[in-house]
């Protein structure tokens, strides 16, 4: 039988575990641009262990934590253009904050309050998207609007691990092929699916190359390491701004903390395990290569986590202070304007809410 | 003014949203070079590009999806299910999303998605072809459902829907497609997406029905008429919300209602009406409501199809049995 057609995949990585380059490092990793990152990094990780403190304590409800998941993150939201559109699934903290969505407003939306996804991001942004996969066709749809246009911009969409057995995945990422779109597709690969590993959710190697058979470009990534993810990215957008199709990106990293704060991880794998990955984290391998720069040191360590602690607990009183939504808000979103049978079950619902109190 | 059918008045409203609104594409598998199974989109690629009347790989949930995507960005996109019987695939897309997007984000973000997609029974088609779904769709909150039933309502209802800044299901009754001609005008003028339509006035028992069988509906309000039963027909075509006003009216003016459905009885659209005529209108009423329905069965193949349709004999049966005394 001849061969009609072959494929590899890619695996980029600048930094190491340790921090250690493990060949010249692009562009973007100049001293600015990766203490601004840090500090985005730093910041979320603040942020995730105050949202699962205030779950604990009945002050939030159920959180998905992105803990050990920042890089992947931080670099969408770094090299993503304020034109550009995010569709993300529902822990993508450190994009959305890097793209001015406040803290206030995630912990208002794991708050229970829809008014969380009417957040001061870009207008454009889709908010977090539950449905597993759902929003890779949303980011896909977005692509095909800014194509259709003419618009010099791309439309970027996260998915985990999981996420890439649905069909809606690959009916997106087969569309963005077909119809060579403006989009960037991540999969954020942390290797658990809530408790199903990585090994019973596919026989492929890698997530990347589910890519390969929609025909677009792959690559799998250290999502680990920020500059590799940073790099991958700022290829993979240029390239669809440039009207040359779309890519998917896998990022390996690892989920840290239970899916979500109703999860329970410890019944499903073991403490060794998550021990082995916590060494590989993002943090301590870009803290390690700062410092080995002489670009960082404790003291600056200290007086950052102070601050971020400082911006944390201003959104969660932000947050805490915010006036709840009237009971007429339940119903003035539905359509642009309220349709009669509508308006009547509305009057009820206030004069019940009035009654209650 | 032309005479035209069904199909040709929406293949009209396509044309005429197109030419006068950037925003407009229309998208689905085959409506591009062949026109669409049925031929509802026949020449509007060839009058507006490929960009804008997109033949898309064969996945209805990437029809949904990607239409919530593309209605969120500011375009107007129209896209077609080949029969609503493939339009599962896209459900989670239209309940999750396309349905929810408004009042998830506070009004930030809306989707003005048509998705169209031929419906109902009585065309011999193979299986999967010919059911009658509107009650699933009417059931979602922040979703509009639509059903023409002659050609003047499926022009003025389809610019109307894709002019809509929400989400509109729009079923398009296959055995209608090319049964009548009637004089459409090419004038832009939409119909409202919340008033049903009286067809016939009459004074002894109101006929509620929609989508294909509104065709029996007519004819049995025909037939009746010669035995001395006036007939007051109703078109509810906007499935939801639902006009109630118009169909109490009525009611309150004949004291008996019949409702003619094509979909299974139980838990059908019917059974709204039944209960807001009962709530709102059993004071004016003189006989029991009454219900033509489909059968609480899987719908039959071709073999069986007229078995289970509701006749117009049927209609004409529970129209008189409102009568008795």
């Amino acid at each position: 039988m001849k061969t009609v057609a072959k494929f590899e995949i890619g695996f980029e990585q600048y930094l190491d575990p340790e921090g250690k380059p493990t060949k010249k490092l692009p562009r973007t990793a100049n001293k600015e641009e990766l203490l601004k990152l840090y500090r985005l990094m730093t910041l979320v990780r603040i942020f995730d262990t105050k949202a699962i403190a205030l779950q604990r304590t009945g002050k939030l409800g159920t959180y998905a934590s992105s803990l050990g998941h920042e890089a992947a993150h931080a670099a969408i939201g770094v090299a993503m253009k304020e034109k550009d559109c995010l569709a993300p699934m529902y822990r993508e903290y450190a994009a959305q904050i890097e793209r001015g969505v406040k803290m206030s407003e995630i912990l208002l939306y794991w708050g229970g309050d829809e008014r969380g996804s009417n957040f001061s991001g870009p207008a454009h942004d889709f908010p977090w998207c539950v449905p597993i996969a759902t929003q890779y066709l949303h980011a896909a749809g977005a692509a095909a609007a800014f194509k259709y246009r003419k618009e010099e911009r791309v439309a970027v969409t996260v998915i985990g691990d999981g996420g890439t057995s649905e069909g809606d995945f690959y009916e997106a990422i087969n569309a963005a092929g077909a119809w060579q779109l403006p989009f960037v597709g991540v999969v954020v690969n942390n290797k658990w699916a809530i408790s199903v590993p990585l090994e019973k959710q596919t026989a492929a190697e890698t997530l990347a190359q589910k890519g390969v058979a929609a025909g677009i470009e792959c690559v799998q990534v250290d999502g680990n390491d920020i500059v590799a993810m940073r790099e991958v990215m700022e290829k993979a957008l240029a390239k669809a701004r440039a009207g040359k199709g779309p890519t998917l990106i896998e990022a390996l990293t690892y989920r840290l903390h239970d899916h979500t704060t109703a999860d329970d991880a410890s019944r499903y794998r073991s403490d060794e395990e998550v021990k082995a990955h916590e060494s590989k984290e993002p943090l301590i391998r870009l803290r390690k290569y700062l410092m080995e720069q002489g670009w960082w040191t404790e003291e600056d360590e200290e007086k950052l986590i102070e601050e971020c602690r400082a911006e944390v607990d201003e959104a969660v009183s932000e947050y805490q202070n915010i006036e709840p939504p009237g009971v007429e808000d339940m119903f003035d979103y539905h359509f642009e304007e309220i349709t009669e049978p509508l308006a009547e079950q509305r009057e009820v619902a206030i004069r019940e809410a009035r009654r209650n109190g | 003014m032309a005479k035209m059918t069904l199909i040709d008045a929406i293949n009209m409203a396509m044309a005429h949203e197109l030419e006068n609104d950037d925003r407009v594409v229309v998208y689905g598998e085959d409506v591009g070079v062949n026109g669409g199974v049925f031929r509802a989109t026949i020449g509007l690629q060839e009058r507006f590009g490929e960009e804008r009347v997109m033949d898309t790989p064969l996945a209805e949930s990437m029809i949904a999806g990607m239409g919530v995507g593309m209605a969120a960005q500011g375009l107007r996109p129209v896209g077609e299910i080949q029969f609503s019987g493939f339009i599962y695939p896209g459900f989670d897309q239209i309940i999750s999303h396309a349905a929810r997007l408004r009042n998830r984000t506070r009004g930030r973000m809306t989707c003005p998605l048509v998705i169209r997609a031929p419906f109902g029974g009585g065309i011999h088609a193979p299986e999967h072809h010919s059911e009658s779904t509107e009650a699933l769709f009417a059931h979602i909150p922040g979703l509009r459902t639509v059903i023409p039933s002659s050609p003047q309502r499926a022009y003025g209802l389809l610019l109307a829907a894709i002019r809509c800044p929400d989400p509109v299901i729009f079923f398009e009754p296959n055995r209608l497609y090319r049964l009548t001609k009637q004089e459409v005008e090419d004038n832009g003028e939409a119909l409202p997406l919340d008033v049903c339509f009286v067809l016939r006035e009459g004074t002894d028992v109101t006929l509620i029905s929609w989508a294909p069988a509104m065709n029996e509906t007519l004819k049995a309000a025909a037939e009746l008429e010669e035995e001395g039963i006036s007939c007051e027909v109703i078109d509810v075509a906007t499935i939801a919300p639902l006009d109630m006003e118009t169909i109490l009216d009525s009611v309150a003016k004949t004291g008996r209602a019949v409702i003619v459905h094509e979909a299974p009885r139980n838990v059908g659209v019917g059974a709204e009406i039944a209960a807001n005529l009962a709530e709102h209108g059993i004071y004016d009423l003189r006989a029991p409501i009454q219900r033509v329905t489909g059968y609480d069965t899987v719908m039959p193949l071709a073999k069986m199809e007229k078995q289970y349709l509701p006749s117009t004999a049927r209609i004409k049966d529970a129209a008189r049995r409102t009568m008795e005394d």
